[in-house]
């Protein structure tokens, strides 16, 4: 090491230099875009921006609101995927003007910030998602079967519980492949209701969460993970988001509904079940916990999904000093023109439009709305 | 550029005698920073996992079950299991790899082909690790269910770690993985410790009538171990802490096995997975996972500089 030439050693010092030269131009770089940030609200009071959190099923919906609501009126709408946990304990933090959560809030949720309002903005469907050789979409089964195949007792596709519902289809001795979430999701807690719904005693108060200790199969991330996962291997099933299964045109099977119907998921099927399920709603600042639209009763409704809602404080004086009565009316506009005229976006983007019912009883909690006991509607 | 500028006026105002102290308190601010910055760190994630600590105890560590459904348990079993397994079998497949690629690159490659070659083996060290994860799923995953697992599967099946029905997501899928995204960190580090080997070294070697192999393995590499020890510690770093194409790769299961074709989960795969929909006392467990992660890195790097003064222990008594 004594023997180190000195060409090395002045390789180094030159190298050295230009790393400082380099530090030193970052840091100014780096100065210059705080310094930005920080005083960027200095000039000019700028457009008024809502910001909301949570859930990442209803986002691709909310950021075409919040394009077209930006052309329409100037106002801008500033969404943040983080999930339905991350947008509840946002806005009961009140560091958010509103939030997306796919389940209702608990009790214990409700307790932590109360007078915040349930808006259900659009609908989400289940669907049990399969991949068999030869055979096409609209595989008949049932909430119990589901239950069976979930728990791992059911382990062929030619076991008889499937093929008795299916007399006209020539099912293969293969074994299933069962595939869920491995994230915590709203689309989990959707499923796993619905499977302790239709089997109570296969399918505990254990199992039923946004994220669950499963009996079997393997876990992949995201409705695009799971759809991925069931398009590569054959044998396989798993439950996908309905905008999932229509974009990658995969096979999805016909649910038993309480009618006795076989329903194949679709948009009117689904809106079918949340028109069914209008009259029992609850108050917009009561407990919604219990509310459920699996199910829903009518011929013609698919029984697996449920509603995304909107999160929103009844007096939007508690945020803070942030929220201004020119804010708060503009919060209470967006969200109007959201659960009314943005309904139209929702068939293009494969979500469920809400049925006249829903809009109703959405129309009259956002009336309810106050900013220093005044209604902004 | 103007800002710079300010600097260096700035600069050459100070009196001569005023620089060098101001340098040396300039760089123990940030040297201390660094360490504080640590133990903070340490000391928040400590604080936010207080309600877990005190819940589960040292049965966190032992638990093999992770359930957020009330009555909560949550247990680290599985997932340091997976972590070290994984980790593991990415070092057993990426080192042998990156050390032939480093040797190659800095000792036998043909000059023309020197330069595209390291060029292209440091940008694959930049691939940001989502599209690893990607090209696994899409690419890797299939041919590992169709070719690579069963064509292991015939002929180490015997062996208890290659049992089961292949898929294509599982521990040996994540390690297959994570050996493909250690490679270009390890031999493009590798190689500069083989670049600074003196060329008298060589030299040397060469003319007592060493052959090509025998100078690199005697005068090369012996050389270079520590440097090279550093790399594969790098790469170490890389597959422990790898987060996207470990949760796209090894199936999710939280379950220990000791077959590499079952499913498994990792620290900070789960992490990762589970932050954005838990609950209070979930989040908290997550965070007391973190630490353990964190324990987990500060053992492995321990550990492994003690490997590495034995090991250069040794070459001076051989010397």
């Amino acid at each position: 090491m004594s023997a180190e030439p000195e060409e090395i050693v002045r390789r180094r010092s030159r190298v050295g230099g230009r790393t400082v030269l380099i530090a030193v131009v970052a840091i100014a770089v780096v100065a210059v875009v705080l310094l930005y940030g920080a005083f960027a609200g200095w000039f000019g009071g700028g457009p008024i921006t809502l910001v909301g959190a949570g859930a990442t099923f209803p986002f691709p919906l909310i950021s075409k609101w919040s394009s077209v609501y930006v052309n329409r009126t100037g106002v801008r709408v500033n969404y943040q995927a983080i999930g339905s946990g991350g947008g509840i304990a946002q806005i009961t933090a009140r560091t958010v003007d509103f939030a997306g959560s796919d389940a209702p809030l608990s009790p214990t949720e409700r307790a932590a910030a109360p007078g915040l309002l349930h808006v259900p903005e659009t609908i989400g469907a289940v669907t049990a998602a399969y991949n068999l050789p030869g055979i096409s979409t609209g595989l008949n089964l049932t909430g119990p079967v589901l239950v069976e195949i979930f728990r791992g007792n059911v382990t062929m596709w030619s076991d008889p519980s499937i093929a008795n519902l299916n007399s006209a289809v020539p099912l293969p001795a293969q074994a299933i492949s069962v595939v869920h979430r491995s994230d915590g999701s709203g689309t989990t807690f959707v499923w796993t209701n619905y499977l302790h719904r239709a089997n109570a005693g296969g399918w505990g108060t254990s199992l039923v969460g946004k994220s669950i200790s499963w009996p079997v199969g393997s876990g992949q991330l995201g409705n695009s993970g799971v759809a991925a996962y069931i398009i590569q291997h054959s044998g396989a099933i798993g439950y996908v988001e309905l905008a999932y299964t229509v974009q990658n045109s995969m096979t999805v099977a016909k649910v038993r509904n309480p009618a006795g119907s076989f329903i194949l998921p679709s948009l009117n099927s689904t809106a079918a079940a949340a028109e069914g399920a209008a009259p029992s709603l609850p108050a917009p600042d009561a407990d919604w916990s219990q509310v459920s639209i699996l199910d829903a009763p009518g011929p013609d409704s698919y029984p697996i999904s449920s509603f995304t809602y909107l999160l929103v404080y009844k007096e939007l004086t508690v945020i803070g000093s942030s929220m201004t009565q020119t804010k708060a009316k503009a919060l209470v506009d967006f969200l109007w023109w959201a659960v009314h005229d943005g309904q139209n976006y929702s068939a293009d983007l494969v979500y469920v439009p809400l049925a006249q019912a829903v809009v109703d009883i959405d129309a009259f909690a956002l009336q309810s709305i106050r900013y220093n006991g005044q209604p902004l509607r | 550029m103007l800002s710079l500028r300010i600097v260096r006026r700035i600069a050459r105002g100070l009196p001569r005698s005023l620089g060098d102290p101001l340098f040396k308190g300039l760089s123990a601010v940030v040297a201390i920073g660094v360490v504080a910055l640590l133990g903070i760190i340490t000391l928040v994630l400590a604080f936010a996992a207080e309600p877990s600590i005190r819940r589960f105890g040292p049965s966190f560590l032992a638990g093999g079950v992770w359930n957020p459904v009330p009555p909560e348990v949550f247990g680290a079993a599985p997932f340091v299991y997976g972590t070290l397994v994984t980790s593991a079998l990415a070092l057993l497949i990426g080192v042998p790899i990156s050390l032939g690629i480093a040797i190659f690159l800095s000792e036998l490659a043909p000059a023309w082909l020197r330069i595209p070659l390291t060029y292209i083996v440091e940008l694959l060290a930049a691939v940001p690790s989502v599209v690893y994860g990607l090209w696994g799923i899409f690419v890797l995953a299939p041919t590992m269910r169709s070719v690579i697992e069963p064509a292991v599967q015939a002929t180490l099946g015997f062996l208890p770690i290659f049992q089961g029905t292949p898929i294509g997501s599982d521990k040996f899928a994540a390690g297959v993985i994570l050996a493909v995204m250690v490679v270009p960190t390890i031999s493009a580090v590798s190689r500069e410790a083989l670049l600074a080997v003196p060329a008298n070294q060589r030299e040397a070697a060469l003319s007592l009538g060493a052959t090509r192999w025998e100078t690199t393995r005697l005068a090369v590499l012996r050389y270079a171990r520590a440097g090279i020890f550093g790399a594969i510690i790098l790469g170490l770093g890389r597959a422990v802490g790898e987060t996207m194409a470990v949760t796209m790769m090894i199936g999710n299961r939280n379950a220990i096995s000791v077959s590499l074709f079952d499913q498994g989960q990792t620290i900070a795969s789960w992490i990762a997975n589970n932050f954005t929909e838990a609950g209070p006392l979930e989040l908290s467990a997550l965070i007391e996972l973190g630490l353990v992660l964190m324990l987990m890195s500060l053992l492995i790097n321990v550990f492994a500089r003690l490997m590495v003064r034995r090991v250069l222990r040794r070459g001076e008594g051989a010397a």
